[in-house]
């Protein structure tokens, strides 16, 4: 079970608080009327599945019931970093590659 | 004669505490302290079980949890069986019945066995598939009988009259062992004022160290496990929690751990006690100290009862003072198993040989053994066994491992016990729950955990450490470790000092050769739970099967309970030289929670009977059941579904209820509606995207219908708004999808339109509804309220505050009926007193209450819809004929609307919801019934719609149904055919879905 921070709530909360909801960084086209079938196809269905640093969304619902972003290695299922909507993840698959473990341990009081 | 090869002396039994016990029908007696497994071979019980495929009988192997034979079923009366139950792991109690788990009509007779002997060349892997395979339909068939034969064991058919639960913990350091290295980790850990929690699977602490030969500054090691004990005992935040495993390894160290706090006591737990109970642990740091489990050496006839590990041996005489033999016969390929031949001469018994398959060994315990006397035979192991329900002999002969053969006929021992050992396999499974591969390492001819990213220490055996001096030194280190990564400092400690004895190397030798050649050799066992023979495993990988996964899949090694505890190095040996690689190179297969079975009870802790999953009840429950509803659950919901009276079923209940709402009044707790308050500048523009319709232009003091649909253009949701103030609305939603639909507002919100100032929250518990309904509500609600109700001052689609019953109100004027109707919006808190006062009043009006399937209908003769009854997630507001309700001109993209503009969805003949008619108006369509057009077509027919909703007993007097049909709108007064399972077809009238009032006259009087 994961052990997840919520940068709202600010503390290392267990998975079975939250709801992944997919895969983050995907807005909603700004004008869906001017998309063509296939762009907005794309948007509705096609989602990335990368072994490796993945970003996605989460909902604190038994919580404080926001949405924050986290980046997860998707083979070590280590949470790199959680981060608020609308803000940049600081690991990416370029910045940070698989073989660099997570340096920031967010939440926890060591 | 009782308990025949209990020892005179020694062990850790209590020999003042007689208990006894029944094994299949039969009364035996044991001592406090003995496992069902010590207790057994104290009165030379043999076979213990079947074998899961040839039933060959199989006797106790082993004495921990890698027993792969004496699987029992547990249990004094129906109620308590415990299926699984490994006889090595239950501790003796008073009063105690285990059965064997297969054989028919019993282990000792087996019918099943005639079949194994016969048919032992006839079941190769794979059988069941390649035997059962056609036609592909009758293996379900099949199944039922092959699963019969082979017997698993048995669930109680009676609920378990035990209480089991769940406790979280936080803790610094998690210590998983209390061996040696693990008792060392704790100290170091526990010392630094960390919080501790030592879990250990056994009846108590100590490990190997609970039968070692071994001393710790010159006196038993069990002394100073005792001071350790003592001394953990003292410290503040130490948790100890003997026969407590640790079976899962979960993410971000996260681990679950199967306490028994009671099995030990007996068949119930004492009265007050909880019996089971799994304990979430989530761990800054975890020690895996498990140890390491021996391994035995694959040899002919090596699962006759009297086989056994020779670390086994050593714990039955030192533990339990029993001797499972008396004539000992031991074939190893290391050091450390001749403990097993001193300790059998130390116990009095006597030793026949020592198999070594090394040419020379002269490690410290070889020494010794030579020193007793023994007769020790090198470069020679023991081939076969035999013996039909108990060893009588062993043949040892010489062998050449270069050339993998035999190279004397060796001698035939007579002996009624042989152990086996092939050195160690650390116990890496719960390093590699999470997928870390294990590393193997040619020097301990073993696999270590290899990395992981989990923050974990793994100390002593599961390190290939497996010297005690070695062990202690690591386990303290690696606590020390632990400690201060979870960021506290290590206190030094001394440890006690062992003699670390010189042991050689461990020979690389699995598979004892044969002369026959491993398919015509007797058995050679790898897996002894699932009767996997080395002959399978050759087999399989010259059938093909070359990666390890699929070599287990398909001979079923190392499957189910047993999780390759004992097999799992030697098959991969085995597969490993046949396909001519190394053993690195064919790899392991993946270890998976939990490393022993846990019973359900445990599973399921607290969340059983009524508590199972939680139940939410109106306000109103109370009245509900005094009125003698009958419910039905929606979602979480118990809501009333009809008012029977006089014994009426639910048809003529529902007629009635019907026939109320349409002549006079109706009551409807309308409670569970979802209800979202929704504020701020921008709710109405929030509003605008969210929904279908539009709602710039709804005044304070209206309310509007409208649909939800996902961005996919498919309708998902419907309820009533109404607009409390320009910045304030209340939204309903349907009763299941409440807590989607705030999910749903929350992520648009949140993620999309941050810029939208907009709020919201849950108030489905704060307001009870109560819903008047028929054409008496007006006159009814205005005896018991001060809002003016007049037809033009309070119209339809408004809603007014005032007090409904004394109580403030909000009162919603909509119909979900077709008739006149007033939604009472009360703080739940006030509802009963209110709906006593509404109930008082509504005498003179025959005022009935209705439940929700009058609802249904009253609301299907109007056409309206219900959101996942009517409509799947494949239907646009257009598919409904709700076209009115789609804001086409609304400036910004809501959402749904380039959903609903695919190409897909604007094509002619989707299926639309239309009425449907039975032409025999007595005739019922079943909901769910496929439609055709043409009822004459040949099997497969052209399927064109379904039935949707379907009502025979209504206010109409006539069925009527509501369904989906291809191009249905343009199809009004055309005919259907719904085939039925028996062979007719109903024919039904395509019609408009509004049945009853379609001018909607009567919600306007």
């Amino acid at each position: 079970m994961l052990h997840i921070f919520c940068p709202h709530c600010g503390e290392l909360r267990s998975e079975e608080e939250f709801h992944a909801s997919g895969q983050a960084h995907i807005p909603r086209p700004l004008d869906p009327g001017a998309c063509t079938d296939a762009e907005w196809g794309d948007y509705m269905f096609f989602r990335d599945n990368p072994r490796g640093l993945h970003h996605e969304l989460w909902n604190h619902v038994a919580g404080c019931r926001q949405f924050f972003n986290a980046t997860r290695n998707t083979v070590t299922y280590e949470i790199l970093e959680t981060y608020l909507i609308g803000t940049q993840p600081q690991f990416t698959e370029q910045a940070a590659p698989l073989t660099t473990t997570a340096t920031r341990e967010q939440g926890e009081k060591v | 004669m009782s308990q025949t090869h209990r020892l005179p002396n020694g062990g850790r039994v209590d020999r003042s505490k007689v208990l006894t016990f029944t094994f299949n029908g039969q009364q035996y007696k044991g001592y406090e302290g003995d496992s069902l497994a010590a207790a057994l071979l104290a009165n030379g019980v043999d076979v213990i079980g079947r074998s899961f495929k040839y039933s060959r009988p199989r006797g106790i192997y082993a004495a921990g949890a890698e027993e792969p034979n004496a699987v029992l079923q547990i249990g004094a009366t129906e109620a308590t069986q415990i299926p699984n139950v490994r006889a090595t792991q239950q501790a003796l109690y008073q009063g105690l019945v285990a059965t064997s788990t297969n054989g028919w009509p019993n282990v000792n007779n087996d019918v099943m066995g005639i079949l194994g002997k016969v048919g032992g060349k006839l079941m190769p892997p794979g059988f069941y598939y390649k035997t059962f395979m056609y036609p592909q339909s009758f293996w379900m068939t099949y199944e039922k009988y092959i699963r019969k034969a082979a017997g698993l064991g048995r669930s109680p058919t009676q609920n378990d009259p035990d209480t089991y639960d769940y406790m979280n913990h936080h803790c610094d350091v998690l210590i998983v062992g209390a061996g040696p290295s693990g008792l060392a980790a704790a100290l170091a850990a526990a010392r630094s004022g960390a919080r501790v929690i030592v879990a250990d699977e056994q009846e108590e602490f100590g490990g190997s160290l609970l039968d070692s030969r071994e001393s710790l500054d010159g006196k038993p090691a069990m002394e100073w496990v005792g001071k350790v004990i003592a001394e953990l005992k003292e410290l503040p935040g130490v948790t100890l929690l003997p026969r407590a495993t640790v079976n899962g390894y979960h993410d971000h160290n996260f681990l679950t751990i199967h306490e028994r706090l009671t099995d030990h006591l007996g068949d119930r737990a004492p009265i007050g006690q909880v019996r089971q109970r799994i304990h979430r642990v989530r761990a800054k740091r975890v020690v895996l100290a498990t140890g390491a489990c021996e391994r035995p050496l694959v040899y002919g006839n090596n699962d006759v009862p009297g086989n056994m590990l020779a670390g086994a041996v050593s714990t039955y005489v030192r533990r339990y003072g029993v001797a499972p033999g008396k004539k000992l016969v031991l074939s190893t390929n290391n050091d450390h198993a001749y403990r097993v031949a001193l300790d059998w001469i130390d116990a009095g018994q006597q030793v026949v040989a020592v198999a070594d398959a090394r040419s020379n060994p002269r490690g410290a315990l070889v020494e010794a053994a030579r020193a007793k006397g023994i007769r020790i035979l090198t470069a020679s192991a023991v081939i076969e066994t035999r013996g039909s329900k108990h060893v009588t002999g062993a043949r040892v002969a010489a062998i050449d491992l270069k050339t993998n053969s035999v190279a004397s006929p060796g001698e035939w021992l007579e002996c009624d016990l042989v152990a086996t050992s092939g050195g160690y396999s650390p116990v890496v499974h719960l390093a590699s729950h999470l997928g870390g591969k294990p590393t193997w390492r040619e020097d301990i001819l073993g696999f270590v955990p290899g990395e992981a990213p989990q923050k974990r220490v793994c100390v002593g055996g599961i390190n290939g450490v497996y010297g005690l001096g070695d062990s202690l030194a690591d386990g303290f280190e690696g606590g020390v470790r632990a400690a201060s990564e979870a960021g506290f400092k290590a206190v030094e400690g001394v440890l006690p000092k062992a003699l670390n004895q010189h042991h050689e190397a461990t020979l690389a030798l699995f598979h004892v050769p044969h002369e026959k050649g491993t398919a015509r050799a007797p058995k050679q066992f790898v897996d002894l739970q699932n009767d996997v023979t080395a002959a399978a495993i050759e087999l399989a990988t010259r059938e093909g099967f070359e990666s390890v996964e699929h070599v287990k899949r398909y001979t079923a090694l190392g499957f189910g309970t047993d999780q390759g505890k004992l097999g799992n190095v030697n098959g991969l040996a085995i597969a490993a030289r046949s396909l001519n690689v190394t053993i690195p190179q064919m790899g392991t297969t993946m270890f998976r929670p939990n490393y022993t079975p846990v019973t359900f009870g445990a599973v399921a802790g607290r969340h059983c009977g009524h508590i199972f999953e939680p139940v939410r009840y109106t306000a109103l429950q109370a009245w509900h059941v005094k009125q003698g509803a009958e419910f039905e659950d929606v979602g979480q919901w118990k809501r009333p579904w009809y008012f029977p009276r006089n014994g009426e079923d639910l048809h003529a209940a529902v007629k009635r209820e019907c026939q109320a709402v349409r002549d006079s009044v109706g009551i409807l707790d309308a409670s569970t509606l979802g209800k979202i308050d929704i504020q701020g500048p921008d709710a109405r523009e929030f509003l605008n995207r969210i929904y279908t319709n539009a709602w710039t232009k709804l005044d304070v003091g209206k309310a509007r219908y409208g649909l939800m649909c996902k961005e996919d253009g498919m309708v998902f949701d419907d309820g009533v708004t109404a607009c409390l103030a320009d910045n304030h609305f209340v939204m309903t939603t349907t009763t299941g999808g409440a807590a989607r639909v705030l999910q749903w507002l929350e992520i648009y919100q949140q993620t999309e339109w941050p810029d939208l100032k907009v709020y919201f929250t849950s108030v489905t518990d704060h307001y009870a509804t109560l819903t008047l309904s028929g054409p008496n509500s007006r006159k009814l609600l205005s005896e018991v309220t001060d809002i003016d109700l007049d037809r033009e001052a309070f119209p339809f689609m408004t809603w007014k505050e005032g007090l409904v019953g004394g109580v403030p109100a909000r009162v919603f004027r909509i119909s979900f009926t077709g008739e006149l109707s007033y939604e009472v919006n009360i703080q739940a808190d006030y509802a009963m007193g209110v709906l006593e006062k509404i109930v008082e009043a509504g005498k003179p009006y025959n005022l009935t209450p209705y439940g929700t399937e009058t609802m249904h209908v009253l609301r299907a003769e109007k056409g309206f819809i219900i959101v996942g009854q009517d409509t799947d997630g494949s239907m646009t507001p257009d598919d409904l004929n709700m076209g009115w309700c789609v804001g086409r001109t609304k400036p910004f993209s809501w959402i749904g609307w380039r959903g609903m503009n695919r190409e897909d969805c604007v094509r002619d003949q989707r299926k639309q919801l239309v009425g449907l008619k039975p032409v025999d108006a007595t005739q019922w369509l079943p909901e769910g019934a496929q439609l055709v057009f043409d009822p004459k077509q040949t099997i497969p027919m052209t399927m064109v719609g379904h039935v949707t909703s379907s009502y025979a007993h209504n206010s109409l007097g006539y069925s009527f149904a509501m369904g989906v049909v291809k191009g249905g709108l343009k199809r009004i007064g055309e005919r259907v055919f719904s085939p039925q399972a028996d062979g007719s077809v109903i024919e039904a009238e395509i019609v408009s879905s509004v049945f009853f009032d379609p001018k909607g006259e009567r919600q306007n009087i």
